[in-house]
């Protein structure tokens, strides 16, 4: 079905996803039937902060949003709710992996929603080192090119994780 | 399976005691724009997909609203003034879930109106509507006032701490009902 799989890295992917699955911690997830929902509620959670407060961040690099107060300052409120909440998704991604290793790591979905997560995180550095430029947060005087092609991009990235992510059941 | 004991109970229940809401949804997920739904490979996971960053929109921004009326993020910003900016994006999000939820309810009606979670589920949210309502009646009247005082007053905090409690439920139950169809 998948062509790469004849690849020694697939190989020694299957074998880490065998031996993942034989560990007691992911034979705990399993057996647990509470275990999955729940992280997954919480999966939602974190990343509902993050795209909201990505949203917010974006509405205002592109001079829509609270335009009285600087990107500056918008980003210092909104920043913290996007890496804060990042952490628990890896936590209970990582948990959701050992639950399950070869759902996730052999889906090309999943793999995919990772490139798009790196993505998405080196992004949102890019955007932290930029967000003191006092050009960038003016809507009337800066560019207005450049604002609005980065808000786009992440928002594009974080939507096309929360559709990845979805997918994976299905793939 | 407990759930499954009660879902089949809860429907021979529904048929008998309540056959027009019954005959309506079993009309409803036998349409052909239902059927289509139902059967596409893509098309579920499409609105689904859809469904879920909607209502992730929707969580997020009240949460960003309910941690301001708890005093606990965007203290730089006037309280009643965050929640005019912030709300029509939390509006706007709400219905394009509460229309792809539509259209998941619609290709299989019955399973779902008939499952326990997704009838907590809405329960939760007509709370939380009614938790907003309370608030905008009360406290909410002069948030003019204390919008920028050092604290929120305690009814702010309430409706705050209530709200977040409330859609916190409505995800979990929301993804129980993924678990819990027949």
């Amino acid at each position: 079905m998948y062509p790469h799989l004849t690849l020694p890295i697939a190989r020694t992917l299957n074998d880490f996803c065998v031996w993942l699955d034989g560990t007691a911690l992911s034979q705990v997830i399993q057996s647990q039937a509470w275990i999955v929902p729940t992280v997954q509620s919480i999966h939602i959670l974190a990343f509902a902060l993050v795209v909201a407060s990505a949203l917010m961040i974006n509405l205002r690099l592109t001079g829509i949003f609270a335009r009285d107060q600087s990107l500056d300052r918008i980003s210092a409120r909104f920043l913290p709710f996007i890496w804060w909440p990042m952490l628990v998704l890896l936590a209970t991604g990582a948990i959701m992996i050992i639950g399950e290793p070869a759902r996730a790591l052999k889906n090309p979905v999943f793999q995919v929603k990772v490139l798009l997560v790196i993505a998405a995180v080196i992004v949102t550095c890019i955007f932290q080192r930029m967000r003191r430029n006092p050009a960038l947060g003016d809507p009337t005087h800066g560019p207005r090119a450049a604002p609005r092609v980065i808000a786009a991009i992440s928002m594009v990235l974080w939507v096309s994780i929360i559709f990845a992510g979805r997918w994976i059941a299905y793939a | 399976m407990p759930a499954a004991g009660q879902t089949a109970m809860a429907l021979e229940l529904m048929a008998l005691e309540a056959p027009a809401l019954d005959g309506w949804l079993r009309w409803l997920q036998a349409t052909p724009f239902a059927t289509v739904i139902a059967e596409n490979d893509n098309l579920f996971p499409f609105i689904e997909s859809v469904h879920v960053v909607a209502i992730a929109l929707v969580i997020g921004t009240i949460a960003i609203v309910d941690l301001r009326l708890l005093g606990l993020a965007s203290r730089d910003r006037a309280a009643g003034r965050l929640i005019g900016e912030v709300l029509p994006y939390t509006w706007a999000a709400f219905g394009v879930a509460a229309i792809a939820g539509g259209l998941m309810f619609a290709s299989n009606a019955t399973t779902y109106a008939y499952n326990f979670y997704f009838q907590g589920k809405l329960l939760l949210m007509g709370l939380a509507g009614l938790n907003m309502a309370i608030f905008h009646l009360f406290t909410g009247r002069d948030v003019a006032r204390w919008g920028t005082a050092e604290r929120t007053p305690l009814g702010a905090k309430a409706a705050g701490a209530v709200s977040l409690a409330l859609w916190i439920g409505v995800v979990a139950f929301g993804r129980k009902v993924g678990f819990t169809l027949h």
